[in-house]
């Protein structure tokens, strides 16, 4: 079998060995590691077999604890079984680590790794995971490349056949996980004599068996524990050597030697950097380029890092060596220094100490941190390294890659030096999420890496919004193995797909001098030059830039591709380049298009191919002038209205120019300011709605379903509009509350995404022309100035009166949201909830969120959305981890709890300085109602005043904890990844336990933040990723399962079919005084239909009797009603009318529609059942406990809380 | 009593049977027909546009929302099979041949060109025994003159028929200039066999809403006299067979509808009304009125009342409605 040559990302790289070297697969998705296990589900249902020739069984688990116990078990029974992780996901299976290493199990696992959270959370790479489970037994093997993630993957798993160590091989997350690259393809007689079948017997033998019983995980004591422990050293003795021959049997088979510590530079290096993973690629790199500078200098790269062999270790060390510089992609706070360079200490002077040193004297060593969360690690960066230790007292402890103003510990390196010869083809590609750019730069590199004779390198720099979000590509290729482990920063040819980016970014920063500069304009070769921002005009005449244009937009329009310009760019990129010639590489982008979309239908390749054939005609070279024309400079990037914190700090992280922020600019425990979206105006909808007051009917149905708070609704005193803007609108309020009063509906031109909601549920036609809405959408652009002087006055409008409003769907929607202009999708259908709770409850809320979709567009920098309102008040949140949430909301009710029992304890010790009636107010006030709350809050104001002039102890203790006076509401909210399989457990413990928490469940039925996995909440006949063919089981029906408990508040909504509902619901949950739980429909992209006909979606959901609609509520029962109320009809429409509408569903018809059927007959029976029961549940009345037998009656004192 | 008919060249026992439904969506419903005695079964139309749509919509949702943001690349599992083009209606197609005795009909309603040929073409080899084109088609442009509807509408059905060789017919709507002048070009063209007429889904207004409410009402027996008058018109002057489609809810309609001329009878709503079973009972009724009449044939009874011989020509012209107007008595 002859080996292929192919472009992969390193996740595919090394599930493909994986899947095709192992029996049983089971994972739990997480970020940068998912797309692994998603490769591995792909092949096996696809019936792709292994080498043995049977199709692996791939599992997803409720978490990665279970994922790994699956593994362990399976591991135990006799099969080759593996798994994919990262970060927290890795820590999780640590219990399962010891255990599997202590019964020295084969067993090899695969790693992208990544940061562990800390002061944040953090999607990208570093080795802090890895680190994390040093200790426990497994062989860790680090591979720092695509092609090494696929040879490893297999070096791997032979060797932990070979020594019984389990081994965990792993490689930076994103930076090889995702990475591009042209590598060559071991195949399956590669893998098969690689994993010999007597190795494989051997691990079948040590199976649990009944033919021969034995029993492993005895529970021992004292006088065994110890020797029994000891009794594994010899297998991690020889577990080097097995993997050192392991590589050498790789090498005779491949010819690609790794060696257990690779050392490359120098033969008589002075100078040496020892590191792990990908940035040991820059470093190669740059040692090379130094050597031809005469520099004696080298790079040990440390492939297996546990067992660390110090034979190996000193063997791989030049003799010559004089200064060593260990960099460690982790950090271990309060520690001497961090673990790679403390085992290079170690390994040193135990040499030493017996006799191995191949030097007379000792090296001097000092120890640096490196490109913590996929901070760029560059050649700049390695040589400032060699320049520190070239001098006679280097740093012993370093940073690199940062500017440390406060420590001073980072090194100082030059942000000009490249070093990348020009042999490098470099392109940089500026793109939207939604226009292809990712998908073409895929291809292209695929054409290149696989057409041509070049290496190929892909990496793709994606945003932190979900919404309108840029996307950065960066290509290289050359003849030679591509070592730059780093983003480019010289490029050849620089393309923008997007012309407001011009005015958002400094594209032209990564052009060369020389460069191409490709942009998608609106306008033509000779009008665009004048449209150009100065900055960028200086640029392409500084750098002497050839500039060309096409309106990709106006091509895509004509071909009917509506805006993909993906194809489109990629062409011109082909034909500006010349990497191929023109007609053979348009015809290989046409082959690219019939792979990608061939199963979409010949119309969508017809289409494309058009689009490729019209681009070249529109393609055109701007004449440079030799000047700057413009005058019109780059917009600030914030107002300068905004909060010096945001202006020093926020703004640079917007600008893409974080990395230059020193270390002091940064909060020093993760604790961030909020309210800072308002900041950020992304100027993202193409069509903003526009408001015609004269048909509204004033109904706030807009703002409520708003996503993003970029519509709202406003009612003021008239004499506050002597001051408003020409264009303001405002019309005379409809209802007695606020009579003679003012209203108006605002619209956020900048902070609008364009998703349409507001326009789709506005119920105010035109009555001589329905066609026109009170809401219609309009462009954008020439609106954006005068509203955004609309917004402002609206914005400074003053507030209504919170104890004024009546909480229906309408009056909810003049308290003002202190949720705004988040990152989530276009469309969001759990944003509004979120909305929602905030404009109810959003001046007293703390907030525990699970993460997921939610805590990333709840809280992921550079801008977050939780606001405050006049008072300062607003939301608290926090993010803790995945799988505790419920409990870490718990926590905050127990804090709050005890604070507030506190502050009556002490507001009684001091009544009689503080007055009784004042102390009998506060401690017997009705909290129910906004004004019972505004008359606490002045209570409370009044002991906080008069504290000041009490010196006592207790008076300095209240004055701490009086604001838990006023009651406070701890919402818990997740999606369903999180409620109904990681955090369930945690979830049923808090519903039990009857203290005041509000969860808000966002169920979207999928895993959405990481991509789609099927989760328990997704319902039969949907499929998502692990469930292909479409999920066979039904959801779980969690609402039941909570209803079981018998004391907490339930409640199924769906804003989008009875808004009504879902309002009373809010408000009933935070009034319940025990636990609460909302589970919300929440429309998602992951469904696979256009946002805009979300709530349409919600309807049917709710007619067709997938959603019903329900509030349980124990507080119902005293009046011996049944707790629970059906207040969704009995369904009218066949559930299929809902499923057919969706692509999750469709996707199964157009698969398999037998089984489409079946699944719908099914779920069609089991809404049936469903409606059957909660209707039998809503007719009874709640049973009346029989007396208690005499002498034993049980009180509630009696019962401890639990 | 000898019920048989010939329709699109199909020796038929009986000129009864399903038209185009949803009914042929399952199984179970295709074997109650033919159950029910139904002499042939015609597919609902495969829509090219509908396809179209759908595979662009799908596209765009598979790859739009994809490769934006760093934890979720995709939102779908990428299965190599499945069907977004005619793949599933022509599986159906087989599916049913495969399961039932009687003629199977294709149903067809193309957007393009090319459309109309590959998927007929596709609907013989799924193994259909003949093709129905539902042209199915709304004149809105005022810019278009009925003469290039009439020349488009013909030379998308000669087209067809030049490349198929199973028998093609083509179902009409009434709302041509002349109903009668569209069928003689189809017949001059080859076409095997004219269905009159097609139904729209007529809009309602929601005047609650103001929205337009596009639903489906089931025909009943007053639909009929339209199909009547135009099968006596084209009856004996086109040699293409006719079926009546629309309005047959009793053995009286049937028989009516043969009178006027018609090889062969579609139903359709009175079957979604009351169930496949109901085939056979307007099928018993005809047999029925036939025997107390003492019909020997359908052929006998075949165009019995159409204009070349009917006793009253007129009535089926203008004549008549001059002549209602003139009864009618304020």
């Amino acid at each position: 079998m002859k080996r292929q040559w192919i472009t992969v990302d390193g996740n595919e790289a090394t599930a493909s060995v994986a899947h095709r070297s192992n029996e049983v697969i089971a994972i739990y998705p997480i970020t940068p590691s998912s797309n692994m296990g998603e490769w591995a589900d792909e092949w096996s249902a696809k019936g792709q077999l292994n080498v043995w020739g049977t199709v692996p069984e791939v599992t997803e688990m409720q978490s990665e604890a279970g994922a790994i116990g699956a593994v362990h078990g399976a591991l135990q029974a006799g099969a080759l079984s593996t798994t994919f992780t990262a970060s927290q996901g890795l820590l999780l299976m640590i219990p399962n680590l010891f255990k599997i290493a202590g019964e020295l199990t084969s067993f090899c696992m695969h790693v992208a790794a990544r940061t562990v959270a800390t002061h944040a959370l953090s999607i990208f790479g570093d080795h802090s995971d890895v680190m994390a489970i040093r200790q426990t037994g497994v062989a860790l093997l680090s591979s720092g490349s695509v092609q090494e993630a696929h040879d490893f993957a297999l070096i791997g798993q032979a060797a932990t056949l070979r020594s019984r160590v389990p081994l965990v091989h792993f490689f930076d997350g994103f930076r090889t996980s995702h990475e591009v690259s042209k590598i060559e393809e071991l195949t399956d007689d590669d893998i098969r004599t690689m994993l010999p079948d007597e190795l494989i017997a051997a691990h079948r033998r040590r199976a649990l068996t009944p033919e021969r019983p034995v029993l492993r995980g005895s529970a021992q004591n004292p006088d065994a524990f110890f020797q029994a422990r000891e009794a594994c050293n010899q297998f991690y003795a020889a577990c080097p050597t097995h993997v050192e021959q392991t590589m050498a049997d790789f090498a005779a088979l491949t010819g690609r030697r790794y060696q257990l510590f690779d050392y490359h530079g120098h033969p008589e290096a002075e100078r040496v950097v020892i590191m792990m993973g990908s940035g040991a690629e820059t470093a190669l790199e740059t040692v090379d380029w130094l050597m031809a500078r005469g520099e004696k200098v080298g790079v040990l790269k440390v492939r297996l890092y546990r067992p660390f062999s110090l034979d190996h270790f000193m063997a791989a060390l030049p003799s010559t060596v004089k200064a060593i510089a260990v960099l460690d992609r982790t950090k271990e706070p309060g520690a001497l220094a961090e673990p790679l360079y403390l085992d290079v200490v170690g390994a040193l002077h135990e040499a030493q100490a017996i006799g191995r040193l191949a030097f007379s004297t000792l090296p001097t060593v000092v120890g640096g941190r490196y490109g913590l969360s996929s901070k760029e690690f560059t050649p700049a960066m390695v040589k400032a390294v060699f320049d520190e230790i070239a001098k006679p007292t280097p740093k012993r402890r370093f940073t690199v890659g940062i500017i440390d103003d406060v420590t001073h510990m980072s090194l100082p390196f030059d942000t000009e030096l490249d070093i990348e010869p020009d042999e490098v083809k470099r392109a940089v590609f500026f793109g939207l999420g939604a226009d292809g750019t990712v998908g073409a730069n895929k291809n292209s590199i695929k054409i290149i890496g696989e057409e041509t004779e070049n290496y190929a390198q892909g990496y793709f720099v994606y945003d932190s919004k979900k919404s309108g979000a840029i996307t950065i590509s960066h290509l290289r290729f050359g003849p030679k193995p591509i070592h730059s482990s780093y983003l480019i920063r010289r490029a050849n040819f620089v393309a923008c797909h997007q012309f407001v980016f011009l005015e958002k970014y400094d594209v032209l920063e990564y052009a060369a001098p020389g460069a191409v500069f490709l942009l998608n304009s609106p306008f033509g070769a000779e009008a665009v030059w004048d449209e150009l921002p100065r900055e960028v005009q200086d640029a392409i005449i500084e750098k002497q830039l050839r500039f060309f244009v096409i309106d990709g937009y106006e091509v895509a329009k004509d071909t009917g591709m509506g805006t993909r310009i993906n194809t489109i760019m990629q062409t011109c990129f082909f034909a500006i380049s010349g990497i191929l010639p023109r007609d053979e590489a348009i015809a290989k982008i046409k082959e690219a298009i019939e792979k990608t979309y061939g199963k979409r239908g010949p119309d969508v390749v017809r289409k494309n191919f058009e689009a490729v054939d019209a681009t070249l005609a529109h393609l055109h070279q701007v004449q440079v002038p030799s000047a700057a024309t413009a005058t019109r400079r780059m917009p600030p990037i914030v107002s300068d209205a905004a909060p010096d914190f945001v202006r020093r700090v926020t703004a640079v992280l917007l600008a893409n120019k974080g990395d230059l922020l020193p270390v002091s600019a940064f909060p020093i425990d993760g604790t961030w300011p909020s309210a800072t979206a308002q900041w950020e105006k992304r100027n993202i909808a193409l069509e903003i709605p526009v408001w015609d007051e004269k048909i509204c009917i004033q109904c706030n149905k807009c703002a409520l379903v708003c996503p993003h708070a970029a519509i709202r609704a406003k009612v003021y005193p008239s004499d506050h509009l002597g001051s408003a803007p020409p264009t303001f609108k405002s019309i005379d309020y409809k209802g007695k509350e606020y009579e003679r009063w003012k209203y108006t509906i605002q619209v956020a031109p900048e902070d609008c995404t364009g998703c349409t909601l507001c326009v789709q549920v506005c119920p105010a036609k035109d009555k001589a022309n329905p066609r026109h809405k009170s809401l219609d959408m309009v462009p954008q652009s020439p609106l954006r100035e005068p509203e955004r002087i609309n917004y402002q006055f609206f914005l400074d409008l003053p507030e209504v009166d919170r104890s004024t409003v009546k909480l229906d769907v309408k009056g909810t929607q003049f308290l003002q949201p202190l949720f705004e202009y988040s990152g989530a999708c276009a469309g969001c259908g759990e944003t509004p909830y979120i909305k929602l709770m905030t404009q109810l409850f959003g001046d007293r809320v703390l907030i525990a969120n699970a993460t997921g979709c939610s805590s990333i567009y709840g809280g992921n920098l550079p801008t977050t959305p939780y606001a405050t309102g006049p008072s300062g008040r607003g939301p608290a949140w926090s993010n803790s981890l995945f799988e505790d949430n419920a409990e870490f909301g718990l926590g905050f009710r127990l804090a709050v709890d005890q604070h507030e029992a506190l502050a009556k304890d002490l507001l009684k010790r001091l009544a009689s300085r503080l007055g009784d009636s004042l102390v009998d107010a506060i401690l017997s006030a009705d909290q129910s109602t906004e004004q019972g709350i505004a008359e606490q809050r002045e209570r409370v104001a009044q002991v906080e005043r008069a504290l000041k002039t009490i010196d006592v102890p207790e008076a300095r203790q209240l004055a701490f904890v009086a604001e838990y006076l006023v009651k406070k509401s701890v919402w818990i909210v997740g999606g369903d990844g999180w409620a109904y399989d990681i955090g369930y457990g945690g979830l049923d413990q808090v519903l039990s336990m009857g203290r005041d928490v509000n969860i808000l469940v966002l169920d979207t039925e999928v895993y959405s933040n990481t991509g789609g996995q099927q989760s328990k909440a997704t319902p039969m006949g949907a499929a998502a990723k692990f469930a292909m063919a479409g999920k066979g089981v039904p959801k779980k029906d969690l609402g039941l399962m909570a209803m079981a408990h018998g004391n907490a508040y339930v409640a199924h909504v769906a804003f989008g079919a009875k808004d009504v509902q879902t309002v009373k619901a809010f408000i009933e949950a935070e009034s319940f005084p025990g636990p609460s739980i909302i589970i919300a429909y929440s429309h998602c992209i992951a469904h696979g239909y256009d946002m805009a006909f979300g709530l349409d979606q919600q309807k049917l959901a709710v007619e067709t009797g997938y959603w019903p609609l329900y509030r349980y509520d124990p507080r119902a029962a005293e009046g011996g009603e049944s707790p629970l109320k059906l207040e969704s009809a009995a369904p009218k429409l066949d559930l299929g009318k809902f499923m057919r509408n969706e692509t999750r569903f469709r996707v199964v018809e157009q698969q398999n529609p037998d089984r489409y059927r079946k699944l719908l007959a099914m779920a069609q029976h089991n809404v049936g059942k469903r409606r059957a029961l909660y209707e039998e549940l809503a007719r009874g009345a709640t049973p009346t406990a029989k007396p208690a037998a005499p002498g034993q009656p049980p009180t509630d004192d009696s019962v401890p809380r639990s | 009593m000898d019920l048989s008919t010939t329709y699109l060249g199909l020796t038929l026992p009986h000129p009864l049977m399903s038209g185009a439904s949803p009914l042929v969506d399952r199984l179970d419903l295709v074997r109650r027909l033919e159950d029910a005695g139904t002499a042939a079964i015609t597919m609902h139309s495969l829509f090219e546009e509908q396809l179209l749509l759908e595979a662009r919509a799908r596209n765009l949702h598979f790859d739009q929302v994809g490769e934006s943001f760093a934890e979720a690349l995709s939102y779908f599992p990428n299965p190599d099979d499945y069907n977004l083009g005619p793949d599933e209606y022509l599986e159906q197609i087989r599916r049913i041949k495969a399961m039932v005795d009687v003629p199977v009909i294709g149903s067809l309603n193309g957007a393009t060109g090319t459309g109309w040929v590959e998927y007929a073409r596709l609907i013989q080899q799924a193994g259909a025994d003949a093709l129905e084109l539902n042209i199915y088609y709304l004149a809105t442009d005022p810019t278009e003159s009925g003469a290039a509807i009439d020349d488009r509408v013909v030379g998308i059905a000669r087209t067809v028929k030049q490349a198929v060789t199973i028998p093609v017919s083509v179902k009409l709507s009434p709302f041509f200039s002349s109903v009668a002048n569209v069928a003689a070009q189809l017949d001059s063209a080859g076409l095997d066999g004219l269905v009159l007429f097609n139904r729209f889904y007529q809009p309602d207004i929601d005047v609650e809403t103001l929205d337009v409410a596009p639903r489906l009402q089931l025909s009943d027996s007053s639909e009929l006299l339209m199909r009547v008058r135009w099968l006596a018109i084209l009856s004996g002057r086109v040699r293409a067979s006719l079926a009546c489609s629309g309005g047959i809810h009793t053995g009286v309609d049937a028989v009516k509808a043969l009178m006027a001329g018609a090889h062969a009878l579609q139903v359709v709503s009175a079957l979604l009304h009351h169930g496949p079973a109901y085939l056979k009972k307007i099928h018993d009724e005809m047999q029925h009125w036939m025997e107390d009449h003492e019909y020997e044939s359908v052929r006998q009874m075949q165009g019995s009342m159409n204009l070349l011989r009917c006793p009253d020509p007129a009535a089926f012209e203008r004549a008549n409605y001059t002549r209602i107007l003139q009864t009618w008595r304020v």
